[in-house]
């Protein structure tokens, strides 16, 4: 189960500057992992006790997983698989 | 030192004003080329809409960032207004800023008659302040705030 996961800019570190990575799972946490096994790193700034952080946003083609299932949302062969920091703050 | 157009300037004013008590956001995208150019205006939507708090809806974000992608830009700007506070970045601001190479500007809007337009670097919740030159036109590189009445 092959997927292109986009990474964005300021996780690129993790990538070697990759924009985007080649990965497996049949979910979206088994696609993270994946990525992690080969990059270390990323995991710990998507996941936060079991859960996907709340201002990173992660899409399975066009659907954003926290409608979806999460972490557990469904990926397919040939999917893209698109992260992407939330833009948000405020005056407090 | 954030290079940008007065007419990118009056859009990004003009929006702050228009949802004033809420916060307003949005980017100004430009070439992925390194010459930090801001180019193309792109208003977004509060998902928040609260006058203390800003978030850019999800699917908006989706989008926003694969017609980047197509035209082969960067959020060159990112800005967003405070409406009762000055234009300085708050710590929910340092937290969540997540794009190391985004100048990030700030509007406050709290005064009805006058504006504070700054702009920032934010990188690793470490904040720079950075002078903002005004010019009329990229083209021609001397022709600077100093050299044009005040509007």
């Amino acid at each position: 189960m092959a997927v292109n996961v986009s990474i964005p800019t300021i996780l690129r570190t993790h990538t070697g500057g990759e924009k985007s990575v080649e990965a497996s799972g049949k979910t979206v946490l088994e696609v993270i992992d994946d990525i992690e096994a080969k990059h270390g790193g990323l995991k710990d700034r998507l996941v936060k006790d079991e859960k996907l952080h709340r201002f990173v946003n992660v899409y399975v083609n066009d659907e954003d997983v926290r409608f979806a299932g999460g972490l557990d949302a469904e990926v397919k062969d040939g999917d893209t698989v698109t992260i992407l920091p939330a833009v948000a703050g405020g005056a407090r | 030192m954030l290079r940008i157009r007065r007419d990118l300037v009056d859009a990004i004013v003009e929006h702050a004003r228009r949802d004033h008590p809420d916060e307003a956001c949005g980017v100004i995208a430009g070439p992925d080329d390194g010459t930090d150019r801001p180019e193309r205006f792109i208003p977004m939507l509060n998902a928040a809409r609260s006058p203390t708090f800003y978030e850019f809806d999800s699917a908006d974000l989706l989008r926003l960032y694969r017609e980047m992608d197509a035209n082969d830009e960067v959020p060159v700007v990112i800005y967003h207004s405070h409406t009762a506070t000055e234009a300085y970045p708050s710590r929910t601001d340092v937290k969540l800023a997540q794009e190391p190479f985004a100048h990030y500007v700030l509007v406050s809007t709290r005064d009805p008659e006058e504006h504070d337009f700054r702009s920032y670097r934010i990188v690793n919740g470490v904040v720079t302040e950075e002078p903002v030159e005004v010019v009329e036109s990229y083209m021609f590189a001397n022709t600077g705030s100093d050299d044009l009445p005040d509007a």
